[in-house]
């Protein structure tokens, strides 16, 4: 099967997933008690049935359950996900101004994850049961084992209020790409990217560890090639099968930790909204942002099987 | 001088059970040309003595003393690159399961080439070359096309015969065949065995073939050596040792291969089974399962003794030896087996009563 | 054949007189034997001598033993009005107001440092943090094996029907777990909270309605691999009921497997539990759960007028830091002891 078979054939698989990721969202929201009519009018108390009855049409929330969803979808897939309640501001245009953020918030877990564990991972397995590997074990350990919130107050306790390195709130109104708004992203970007390097570490040394006992290594170094080869040519490409394998679990635990992270740090990202939405029961908002994380991991998932396709030849001829 | 010298070979491994001594004094040589056979069951040592040969001996394992000269140097006291000079190179290794020593994400011509690359300076494309000739040599046909293909694309055989290709890229003196064909049904085996032989005529390479299958020692082998317990028991040209077996470990191996149209009724096995290396039975470590063991057995460890003379056995004038107290008049019984050679029509296909085609 | 072949022409070797009943009926000649010194274990007892070796793992096991034990003891249980368990080791109710209960002492409404009245501090509403520790384990260490226990136990019952029917059973069951999979749990057990509102029961349902999937795809690939296995084979073919050749045969062979994941599941949960608190979306406001205790840690922190309340941030974490570490340490004991490695599960837990 060629590469680009395989591609359409797992895009073809992701449409019922896709479907059944709708469904969750939508029955999420809809199906448990919580209303944000009455949210909205317990500000207001004069506000009697007939004005709970307006607001809940101009919603859309009065037709049946099932119309909803359909409603919903339809405005789905025109790229209209509703307004919020409350600014009346269109959904979709909330999200995009806020996304980069997150995707950079993201994006620097990700990359000092690899950048930090790969190294690390190899290292440790190489050097398995001595010194470094004990330690770097247990400071991988300690970095699942940390709640990241509490990883990022304490790490605005140490650098921001004891060095004084960084303000303790984002810079308001800088460009995403400015230099006070990079060197303030150093923080919560460490904090996620403590959890992911932790993560992948581990899996790295394992596989590496476990890679290095295979017969296929001993061969590699009765042919005489030095180690140097035999690890970072031979061991390493199957241990990053492993790696690519959790991927999407890392992407979606990333998206999870940044949710967090954005509050713990005021970062101006979608995870604030998300949080917001909630609060206030801003249904549009929280199945659009539901709805867009679940697409997100999904194209996550295909990257990772394409990846790891393209690592392992075995894969391409299921 | 003896292309390669195993002196007194010594290696232990540190388990969480205790330390198993898997090979015990390993002493043998093997010339030019040669092909040396190594049998015994599993577990007897075999294998650590072949890695050993290349010192890929691996945590927790460790080569505890002796000497291994190749070419009269010490492959132990060499420096990392010295021996790394000689892997792949002087000395090669076919392994037993050849899907494991493949690696599965890269393509097998790739594999062959890369110790090409290293250790003759070939440029990416005469290495390319060389392995193409290689795998049509060993038999792969459409060898171009195959170049690069993945192990996975190959049948069990051919992914053998990438193996032997492998091990010969770069034309070694010693071949070391760690049960080549044990994981090939018998078809293949035979086919298998023949290649390796007359490639190692053509390319004037010793051999040594480690083996639990008495029939391919009779192959392809001009001496052989039985290992029990990680220690020789007996060593002998390949002949003797068929027409006349001095070690009752020997024996035992012998009469358990089942011929057809056996007179007697039932198949004669070794009671037991080979003991745990960690905790090996006291004195003779066979006498547990040998039929002929006597109280003085369980006392003295019997060493490599010259079979004709009762002398312990040396390198260079001892023909056949063997390690039982039999030959050093420490046993009061005798050693009560013999061996016959029926004489028989050829129509019976002697091959396969050789070979112990047990299928 | 080549001419090499020593026996070809000269017909066949046999051997008579190697008799190995003799050694069968002679006694033995020393005191060695096959199994001296070799006793079989199951692989249950081998993976307990091997845990027990495993000093990280035991350390986790006091640690985590410890926390229950303080946690048990911290103020007295009563069940309908009995006292079941009367001691107290923390100070303090959790929810005691010092300024109020104990006037002339020195207590404010406001937060406190560290000092011998209160080795952890006060908290913004004047209570003991220490004794609100104590106390708070509780929740974190009940939510966190109940939650492991259901999920673990639906993933078991959901695998083990997925991957023993197979076929569209099995399809449509697998791609339910894929759906679930394109959420991140914390996402999903934030949305259910902020439905069903706080509290001690609506974070376990939170954490259980989908947290099973991971065990569910785990437990179905073993079911996969044990099925091919002869024995169940032959159960079946000896016409062994469905029912029971599950729960004979393919349940037991993968518990090793799900062993290792749910006790590295727990701490998962349990930072899962306190990030929502620390959100506000855990136990109501005021409880003492760890991460709750949390809720309003960052504006403790930075509120510059008196410099940072750090004992009020420091201290909770710590205790969620402690707790989650020494099960990921029992957790990764319990995956070398039972050597899981071999089953795939070292890899993270996906088939």
């Amino acid at each position: 099967m060629s590469l680009r078979r395989f591609i359409v054939k797992r895009l073809l698989a992701i449409i019922p997933i896709l479907f059944g990721v709708s469904i969750i969202t939508f029955g999420l929201v809809h199906l448990t008690p919580g209303d944000p009519v009455q949210q909205i009018l317990a500000l207001n108390p004069r506000a009697g049935p007939t004005e709970k009855q307006q607001l809940r049409e101009q919603f859309g929330l009065a037709a049946p359950i099932w119309e909803q969803y359909l409603n919903w979808m339809k405005g789905v897939f025109t790229g209209d996900f509703g307004e919020v309640y409350r600014s009346r501001r269109a959904v979709s245009e909330v999200i995009y101004s806020r996304l980069p953020e997150t995707l950079l918030l993201g994006l620097f877990g990700w990359v000092f994850g690899l950048v930090i564990a790969i190294p690390t991972g190899i290292y440790a397995a190489v050097h398995k049961d001595q010194l470094g590997d004990t330690v770097s074990r247990f400071v991988a350990l300690s970095g699942i084992s940390i709640p990241n919130f509490w990883l990022g107050l304490m790490l605005i306790l140490i650098g921001s209020l004891t060095l004084g390195w960084w303000p303790v709130t984002a810079p308001k109104r800088a460009p995403l790409l400015s230099f006070d708004m990079l060197w303030y992203l150093i923080l919560p970007g460490l904090t996620i990217g403590t959890a992911a390097a932790s993560s992948i570490m581990r899996v790295m040394r394992t596989s590496m560890a476990e890679e290095m006992n295979k017969e296929y290594v001993t061969a590699a170094r009765a042919k005489g090639l030095p180690e140097r080869t035999v690890v970072l040519k031979h061991v390493l490409r199957n241990s990053l099968i492993s790696v690519v394998t959790l991927a999407a679990t890392l992407t979606a635990s990333i998206v999870a930790g940044s949710v967090i992270i954005e509050q713990v740090f005021a970062w101006p990202g979608l995870g604030q909204t998300f949080i917001q939405a909630i609060r206030n029961a801003e249904y549009n908002l929280i199945m659009a942002i539901t709805l867009f994380t679940g697409v997100f991991i999904i194209l996550a998932n295909l990257v990772a099987d394409i990846l790891y396709a393209a690592l392992d030849p075995r894969i391409r001829y299921d | 001088m003896a292309l390669l010298e195993v002196e007194d070979l010594t290696v232990n491994f540190y388990t969480q059970d205790g330390t198993v001594n898997a090979v015990d004094n390993l002493t043998y040589s093997i010339e030019r040309g040669e092909k040396f056979g190594v049998v015994g069951e599993s577990g007897a040592g075999k294998s650590v003595t072949a890695l050993s040969l290349m010192r890929l001996i691996d945590s927790p394992g460790h080569i505890e003393s002796g000497e291994i000269r190749f070419k009269g140097q010490d492959i132990l006291s060499m420096s990392e690159d010295e021996v790394r000079s000689i892997r792949g190179n002087e000395i090669a290794m076919i392994f037993q399961d050849a899907q494991t020593a493949l690696n599965p994400v890269y393509s097998v011509g790739e594999q062959i080439a890369e110790a090409m690359r290293h250790h003759l300076d070939y440029s990416k494309s005469e290495a390319k070359e060389e392995t193409i000739d290689l795998l049509a040599k060993v038999g792969i046909p459409e060898a171009r096309k195959r170049y690069s293909d993945y192990p996975h694309e190959f049948s069990g055989g051919m992914q053998q015969r990438a193996i032997i290709a492998m091990a010969l890229s770069c034309d070694p003196d010693l071949l070391i065949c760690d049960e080549p064909t044990t994981a090939l049904d018998v078809t293949i085996e035979a086919k298998i065995l023949e290649e390796i032989e007359s490639l190692a005529e053509e390319f004037d390479t010793a051999i040594q073939l480690i083996t639990h299958d008495l029939g391919v020692i009779a192959e392809i082998c001009d001496r052989v050596m039985v290992m029990y317990g990680g220690k020789p028991v007996e060593k002998a040209p390949v002949e003797e040792l068929f027409y006349d077996p001095k070690h009752p470990y020997t024996v035992g191996l012998m009469s358990s291969i089942p011929r057809i149209g056996d007179s007697t009724d039932r198949l004669q096995t070794i009671p037991g089974k080979m003991p745990d290396l960690v905790e090996l039975p006291p004195g003779c470590s066979f006498h547990p399962r040998c039929p002929y063991a006597e109280e003085a057995c369980t006392l003295s460890e019997p060493e490599l003794l010259d079979t004709k003379t009762g002398k312990p056995a040396s390198e260079v004038g001892t023909n056949h030896s063997a390690a039982c107290l039999a030959y050093s008049g420490d046993l009061t019984g005798e050693l009560d087996y013999s061996v016959t050679v029926n004489e028989d029509s050829k129509s019976n296909a002697p091959a396969s009563q050789i070979t112990g085609d047990n299928q | 054949m080549t001419d090499k072949n020593v026996l070809s022409g000269r017909g066949r070797i046999e051997i008579t007189g190697f008799n190995p009943e003799r050694v069968e009926q002679r006694d033995s000649l020393s005191g060695w034997s096959e199994e001296a010194g070799r006793a079989t274990q199951s692989r249950w007892s081998r993976a307990w001598q091997r845990f027990k070796r495993n000093r990280s793992a035991l350390l986790g096991v006091v640690v985590v033993a410890l926390l229950a034990f303080l946690a048990i003891f911290a103020r007295p249980i009563e069940v309908f009005g009995l006292t079941v368990q009367p001691f107290s080791l923390a100070p303090h109710p959790p929810g005691e107001l010092l300024y109020f209960n104990h006037p002339g002492e020195g207590f404010t409404g406001d937060y406190q440092p560290p000092s011998m009245k209160a080795p952890m501090g006060v908290d913004g509403d004047g209570r003991d943090i220490f004794s609100r520790l104590l106390y708070g384990g509780r929740y974190s260490l009940s939510i966190g094996f109940i939650v492991v226990g259901l999920t673990a136990g639906i993933g078991l019952l959901y695998g083990a029907v997925s991957g023993y029917y197979g076929g569209w059973v099995d399809e449509i069951m697998m791609r339910i777990v894929d759906v679930i999979y394109a959420f991140p749990g914390l996402i999903l057990s934030l949305i259910i909270v902020s439905m069903l509102g706080r509290g001690y029961t609506q974070l376990i349902i939170a954490f259980s309605l989908f947290g099973w999937a991971g065990y569910g795809r785990l437990v179905r690939g073993e079911v996969l691999k044990v099925k091919e296995n002869e024995y169940v084979m032959a159960a079946k073919a000896l016409g062994a009921r469905d029912r029971s050749v599950v729960l004979r045969h393919i349940a037991p062979n993968t518990m090793a497997p799900l062993l290792v994941v749910a006790s590295l599941r727990i701490g998962t949960v349990v930072i899962g539990v306190a990030a929502l608190g620390f959100l506000g979306l855990g136990m109501p406001p005021g409880s003492a759960e760890w991460g709750t205790m949390l809720d309003g840690a960052r504006n403790s922190l930075i509120r510059l007028d008196t410099g940072p309340k750090w004992w009020a941030t420091v201290f909770p974490g710590t205790a969620i830091f402690l707790f989650v570490m020494s099960m990921n340490m029992i957790g990764d004991g319990i995956n070398d002891a039972l050597d899981a490695q071999q089953t795939g599960v070292g890899k993270g837990g996906d088939e």
